[in-house]
């Protein structure tokens, strides 16, 4: 089984909770999480609705191996229509919120309607109740989470939050669990606040059961932690240095978006890199890492746990954040660093500690503020429209400043928390504006990794790495090394990352996996656990079906091919250093050989051939 | 030989594999409410730290049962429960310094680590080697050699 095959459904207009039985045809279609939760949302919303209205929905859908030992085991997803790109939204989270609805009994919870009070959801394993949120309206998702805990005495409890940027409208706000770990992006926590919803707070204490071969998935899953164990990347470069072992490696491809993607390379990126977050800092001697931490089930540990030097700027007087919390990835120092110029690694933990208390998207935060740089470097803006600081590019004040503005709704922070789209069209830029599809692309400059300017142009939230990480195969080889500064094979490239990850993304796994586990390894894994028979082929069925569901509901929505493209800086400007140097992307090179490959027509349309070989027509 | 579990909260990185094998060995479902073997996050701090029953050679469980349901497995060094024999009266949970031995709703017993016969899950799940299972007489083996070597390196450093 290894699916509960029961989803809450809870309506905030009418505060009525139920229970219902999955859905088992759409489950052996779309297997879980991300394409089941898509699924769900696609069959109940209209694509055209307002997606901060009462008519969208938000979904939270656990995977069929979320709470079991596999490991990365205990992942769920935040499914819903979008307020910063107006596309399909789908947030995967890991921490331990997953397992806990998963122990609850619950595939997913379907929550729609408004509330018209502050209302948080108690589920407490087949109960659910609907409770006042007067008292955490306003605070932070770290107050709400204490508040929570004593409230229900129970130390036990998971909860996912939202914080005050959400509240306040911010068009990038996560949902936040356990203390940092975040369904970040594309502004599901604002989907979530707009519904008056503040909390989801969760004890789950039956257990996953009911797997289809318990004694060959044991097996499978055994060997495929192995697999991970014995792996450079999982069993090594990530537990030591996280995502951030990637830092230094982008920077010297010269492919690291510099001061709102100016400059390919920066020359602080070893000072905000995951060797200098293991130095002894010069103040005060301790590393600004902790140690490294896993979410449930996983066996990598990428995670980071930092600290603040106590006599940093960003920190004097403030004891709250003395102590240990999720420290820098990846994207959030590149966003917060490189994307600003700021190469202050203490400054930058700050700014994401801020980020993680109160539910802010580290990508879009920073790539917005560096878009506000730009525009300060222009004459555009002056230090009187933004706050009194001037949004000077390198400026850790302004970092740090801006990040609490936009997490707490002040001042400023109300234009930086509109995202870089609206604040650079507002200020007469919209070139300036690192987006697609309104979202800010990521950490990899698509003039020197050529395929991640087709997946930031084709996917379907918005501009992301995670839809379809041909990094893996353009710089660190995996499953096979190709030249990332050409556009040969990306388009068969792309669509093969994009229909695999689709699949991953559904089954409760992380994605960070793949960069050991090849389907060959995850698909074992799934047939042992679920009824019906999953093979590798199979399961690229469905990453493909769902890539083509969430397509049409974007399509649906008017967001069509016209829109599958990169800002112009990326087209036209060529890189300036490294070995990029003199490229810009050549997406209208791979665009229609992807469509075509997509059995899609000249504009972007899935054809009714394809609708049909895929059971969607 | 009776051996032990050794653990080093320095390696745990809060995963909670050893409380889904614990569980699936003894529940046949992963459900960490349900572990023996429990790991506590300190946030703060940024440590993680798996804690079990230590197997008392005189325990405090054994001796308050009224019922004789926790019996002394002397081969394995184990105190395991009896579930037939268990009446689920808690006074275990009470007298037990450490808060290892706790009731189970589900079940109406008591439930605590029992070595799983001599190949405990826990150990084989961990993926860090955060929990050992050791010769009961050289658990500190390991910890012995490092002071060792240390002596070693100074006794370089000032030749």
């Amino acid at each position: 089984m290894a699916w509960t095959g029961n989803i809450l459904r809870v309506n905030l207009s009418d505060g009525s909770i139920a229970s219902e039985a999955l859905n088992r045809d759409w489950a052996d279609q779309y297997l879980g999480q991300r394409g089941l939760g898509s699924k769900y949302l696609i069959e109940e919303i209209d694509p055209n609705c307002d997606a901060l209205g009462a008519d969208n929905k938000m979904i939270m859908a656990t995977g069929p191996l979320t709470g079991t030992m596999a490991s990365t085991g205990g992942r769920y997803s935040v499914i819903t229509k979008s307020p910063l790109t107006g596309c399909i939204a789908c947030s995967n989270s890991g921490g331990f919120m997953g397992n806990e609805l998963k122990n609850a009994g619950w595939d997913m919870v379907v929550i729609e309607g408004s509330s018209p009070e502050p209302v948080y959801l108690y589920i407490e394993n087949d109960t659910a109740e609907l409770l006042p949120a007067d008292e955490i309206w306003g605070a932070s998702v770290w107050h709400a989470g204490e508040w929570l805990h004593k409230r229900h005495q129970d130390p036990l409890l998971r909860v996912s939050a939202v914080g005050r940027s959400a509240e306040q409208g911010c068009l990038y706000s996560a949902i936040i669990n356990d203390l940092h770990r975040a369904a970040g992006r594309s502004g599901v926590g604002t989907v979530m606040a707009s519904k008056n919803l503040k909390a989801v707070a969760v004890r789950g204490t039956l257990g996953v059961a009911n797997l289809k071969d318990p004694k060959r998935f044991m097996q499978a899953v055994n060997d495929a932690k192995k697999v991970l164990a014995e792996n450079a990347v999982t069993g090594q470069g990530l537990p030591t240095y996280g995502t951030q072992v990637l830092m230094n490696v982008i920077n010297e491809l010269g492919a690291l978006p510099t001061r709102n993607t100016r400059d390919v390379q920066f020359d602080g990126a070893h000072d905000i890199s995951g060797e200098a977050m293991h130095a002894p800092r010069a103040s005060d001697g301790r590393p600004n890492l902790t140690r490294n931490a896993g979410c449930f089930g996983c066996t990598i540990a990428c995670g980071r746990i930092s600290t603040i030097d106590k006599g940093h700027f960003s920190v004097a007087h403030k004891p709250g954040y003395w102590g240990s919390s999720g420290g820098l990835e990846y994207e959030a120092a590149w966003a917060l660093g490189a994307d600003t110029g700021v190469d202050d690694l203490d400054a930058l933990t700050y700014a994401n500690f801020i980020c993680n208390e109160d539910g802010v998207d580290p990508i879009s935060l920073g790539a917005t503020i560096a878009a506000a740089m730009e525009l300060t470097d222009m004459g555009v803006m002056t230090a009187e429209q933004t706050g009194g600081i001037e949004f000077r590019f390198g400026s850790a004040e302004a970092l740090v400043k801006g990040a609490e503005w936009v997490a707490r709704g002040e001042g400023f922070g109300r234009e930086l928390a509109m995202g870089s789209k609206r604040l650079c069209e507002k200020y007469g830029h919209p070139e300036l504006s690192m987006t697609v599809k309104s979202q800010e692309f990521p950490a990899y400059d698509p003039r020197g990794i050529q395929g991640m300017g087709l997946t930031y142009a084709t996917s379907n939230r918005g501009a992301c790495h995670l839809r379809g990480y041909t990094v893996a195969s353009e710089v660190l080889g995996i499953p096979e090394k190709t030249d990332p500064l050409t556009t040969d094979g990306k388009p068969a490239l792309v669509k093969a990352f994009q229909d695999a990850t689709a699949a991953v993304d559904s089954a409760g796994l992380c994605v960070f996996t793949t960069f050991a586990w090849t389907l060959e390894d995850i698909a074992p894994q799934i047939d042992a656990a679920c009824e019906g028979d999953w093979s590798v082929d199979k399961l690229l069925t469905v990453g493909e079906r769902i890539w083509n569901l969430e397509r049409d509901f974007n399509l649906r929505a008017g967001i069509g091919g016209d829109q599958d493209t990169l800002p112009q800086r990326l087209l036209k400007e060529a890189a300036k250093t490294g070995p990029a140097k003199g490229l810009v992307n050549g997406l209208g090179e791979m665009l229609p050989e992807y469509y075509a490959l997509r059995g899609w027509s000249a504009d972007g349309v899935p054809s009714e051939a394809t609708l049909a070989r895929l059971g969607l027509n | 030989m009776q051996k032990s579990l050794s653990i080093d909260p320095q390696k745990c990185t809060g995963c909670l594999q050893c409380e889904m094998a614990c569980s699936f060995e003894h529940e046949g479902m992963f459900n960490p409410s349900r572990s023996r073997i429990r790991v506590f996050t300190f946030h703060q701090e940024g440590e993680f730290v798996p804690y079990t029953c230590t197997q008392c050679a005189d325990a405090w469980c054994l001796q308050a049962c009224p019922v004789d349901a926790i019996i002394d497995n002397r081969e394995l060094g184990a105190k395991a429960v009896v579930e037939d024999r268990c009446v689920g009266c808690k006074v275990c949970t009470i007298a037990c310094p450490f808060g290892t031995i706790n009731y189970q709703q589900a079940t109406g017993k008591v439930a605590k680590c029992d070595l799983c016969g001599g190949d405990p899950e826990c150990v084989k799940a961990c993926p860090t080697a955060a929990i050992l299972y050791l010769d009961a007489d050289q658990s500190g083996y390991d910890k012995m050699r490092q002071w060792a070597a240390r002596s070693v390196t100074a006794a370089q450093a000032t030749a």
